[in-house]
């Protein structure tokens, strides 16, 4: 399989090539044999799978909810499930389940999508500066680091949604306030070990500041382990965002946020299971896809195999 | 984990300063850095409440004299970086004002409702400990097998499932239906009171008393509550033991144990298990930790009267007092484990010197 300079190999083998030509041909090749790694690994797909489905579903919430999350019908409230034209049944306004676990779903996507961009560019920006700058500004920085990874997250979340008033705005940014220490940690382990390398030395020779230093030479490796660690973590993003919307302090009411829903539904578990378990179900199989798929990309990216912190 | 990390630049080596009184100050000096950076957290909550705390005292008919007289007592005329210090003079002194809701000081309500929370944290971590550890190194011990996948999914189950509906499954099933275990609350309401409180912990005080009745009745109450707890307890520490019984398991003086002819049991809890205990007990700490900031949502479902719900009751009334008070106690609870977590390692494994 030597010889690279005929068009004739297929696309397969010049993705597997050993002798990558060019940059972009072995960034491609190393992609793509990430990706069968990560094929072979079962539940990683399932995950996969499950998250495709998540980003399908709340796509075309609009074509595939069979009636309007938001219509009341009073007369059929808690239908149960297998109700004609309720497959999943009704609440206790006698909205339809299934169409609000479906429009939930872009809810979901919203909050994780934020947290997701917020909280590791947070993380990142303060790792690399301390781990870059050193001295006083990353002992700072660190211990101010430290305080946050030192108190309970839920917790904290809480406190800070007390602050700045219930809604799904500042849900994300208290869940994102709590989430940026373990990012920050990471990028700055990664900085400390590229920063005295010696491609650094030599950029620098040539004349490279700071700034195009971390943005151009750091950053770019940091953001491997960060994806796992986001992925990691996004279970968890999913579940405290539900935790304060059955609180109360997440999505408000009319909004078929899932753990809002659930905590609707609270009131009737003992006769009316399906209104609470519904949703339920639904943040279970998403941060469940979340986890899997977390599971496998640590596999593939990060072989170190390191346990969460 | 937590905090005592810059061992880099220990320099000044006076012939006094032994690692052991090096190590004292430095974890001292991190648990004072560390309150001090909560306290300024939970500050800043409490000045950027949209809650005007003088409207609250004073109410709304308030003359201008009565409105500045209070808002003069309150220290709120000073400059913030003074009423900084004024907030950590008080809440050094353990006071952290009184609810709004029970009318009671803050720093009372919470003494009487922190054993509840202690109770059900312990008994889950307890459940935990004794069903992850031997999970996790049975799935070490036969890594890839089915076995292996099995504690492997258990595990991501219950990374995955949110608490409070896996509570409010559980109370459907065994109490709505099954009605094996109590509902809400820690005893049934015709044992309430009923043996004295020594510890705050009913199973404890029913003990020391020999109440067996209520004995039986509390558990009946705790056991779903600490087995749902003990189930993300478990999740956690299966998986961990199981990544340091791996390391274990691969290092040469298991081939040697081996080769000499030792049973594999030996092998196993003789030589590999004990090498993981100080790592272990470091992990079990910390999930002790978010157990008692897990159990917010668990006592929220089972009526459960501990911090956790205080804080969230307190909440959703705007009870601020009450809020900062639980925050910073749960606080300084996380912080204490992860330091004694972090200080075990250090004393107890000579590699982490």
């Amino acid at each position: 399989m030597m010889e690279t300079d005929m068009p004739k190999q297929t696309l397969r083998e010049w993705l597997l090539t050993d002798t990558p030509t060019s940059r972009r041909h072995a960034r491609y090749a190393a992609a793509y044999s990430g990706w069968l790694t990560l094929r072979a690994n079962t539940m990683a797909m399932v995950g996969l799978g499950i998250l495709l489905l998540l980003l399908i579903i709340a796509a075309l919430a609009d074509l595939l909810s069979p009636m309007d999350p938001f219509v009341q019908n009073l007369g059929g409230r808690l239908q149960p499930i297998g109700t004609d034209g309720h497959i999943l049944g009704t609440d206790s306004l006698g909205r339809d389940l299934l169409s609000r676990v479906i429009y939930g779903s872009r809810i979901t996507l919203y909050i994780v999508a934020l947290v997701a961009l917020i909280a590791p560019i947070v993380g990142l920006l303060v790792g690399t500066v301390a781990g870059y700058t050193g001295g006083i500004v990353d002992a700072v920085l660190m211990r101010i680091t430290d305080i946050f990874l030192a108190f309970p997250r839920l917790v904290l979340a809480l406190a800070f949604v007390a602050a700045l008033g219930a809604g799904i705005e500042n849900a994300v940014l208290a869940i994102s306030l709590t989430a940026w220490p373990p990012y920050a940690r990471i990028a700055r382990a990664e900085t400390l070990t590229i920063r005295n390398s010696d491609y650094i030395a030599a950029i620098k020779l040539q004349g490279a500041g700071a700034l195009r230093i971390i943005t151009k030479h750091i950053w770019p490796l940091c953001i491997s382990s960060l994806i796992v660690r986001v992925t990691l973590d996004m279970a968890g993003v999913i579940l405290a965002a539900a935790g304060l919307g059955f609180l109360g302090l997440g999505a408000q009411p009319p909004s078929p946020e899932w753990g809002a829903m659930i905590s609707e539904g609270r009131k009737f578990i003992l006769d009316h299971w399906w209104v609470a378990t519904v949703p339920g179900l639904a943040i279970f199989t998403v941060s469940l896809g979340f986890n899997l798929l977390g599971d496998g990309l640590r596999d593939v990216l990060d072989p170190k195999e390191g346990g969460h912190s | 984990m937590a905090s005592v990390e810059n061992n880099g630049n220990g320099r000044r080596r006076s012939p006094l300063s032994s690692p052991a009184v090096v190590l004292t100050f430095k974890t001292l000096g991190s648990i004072i850095i560390t309150m001090l950076g909560l306290a300024f957290i939970t500050f800043v909550i409490g000045r950027v409440m949209p809650i005007d705390p003088v409207l609250s005292i004073v109410g709304e008919q308030a003359s201008k004299s009565t409105y500045d007289d209070a808002y003069a007592a309150l220290g709120l005329d000073k400059p913030i970086i003074v009423q900084f210090f004024y907030y950590i003079w008080d809440v050094l002194h353990g006071d952290f004002g009184t609810s709004l809701l029970t009318a009671r000081p803050v720093v009372d309500d919470l003494i009487r409702r922190f054993p509840a929370t202690l109770e059900l944290a312990t008994l889950g971590t307890i459940m935990g400990v004794t069903l992850g550890v031997p999970l996790g190194v049975l799935a070490a011990v036969n890594k890839g097998s089915w076995f292996d996948q099995i504690a492997r999914v258990v595990a991501l189950i219950g990374y995955s499932m949110p608490i409070f509906w896996l509570g409010l499954m559980g109370l459907l099933v065994f109490y709505g239906i099954l009605g094996w275990v109590g509902g809400p609350g820690r005893v049934d309401i015709f044992y309430a009171d009923i043996v004295p409180s020594v510890t705050g912990m009913i199973l404890l005080d029913s003990i020391l008393d020999g109440n067996w009745d209520v004995f039986w009745n509390a558990m009946s109450h705790i056991i779903l509550p600490a087995t749902i707890l003990g189930y993300y307890s478990l999740a956690y520490i299966s998986r961990m033991t199981r990544s340091f019984m791996l390391e274990q398991m691969s290092a040469e003086y298991i081939t040697t144990a081996r080769v000499k002819g030792l049973p594999e049991r030996t092998v196993i809890w003789g030589h590999a298990f004990k090498n993981i205990l100080v790592q272990l007990i470091t992990v079990i700490a910390l999930s002790y930790a978010n157990l008692l900031e897990g159990s917010v949502l668990t006592e929220i479902i089972f009526s459960w009267p501990g911090i956790g719900s205080y804080i969230t009751t307190a909440l959703l009334s705007a009870d601020m007092n009450a809020v900062l008070g639980g925050t910073i106690v749960v606080g300084l609870v996380f912080v204490l484990l992860n330091i004694f977590s972090d200080l075990l390692y250090r004393v107890f494994d000579p590699r982490a010197k």
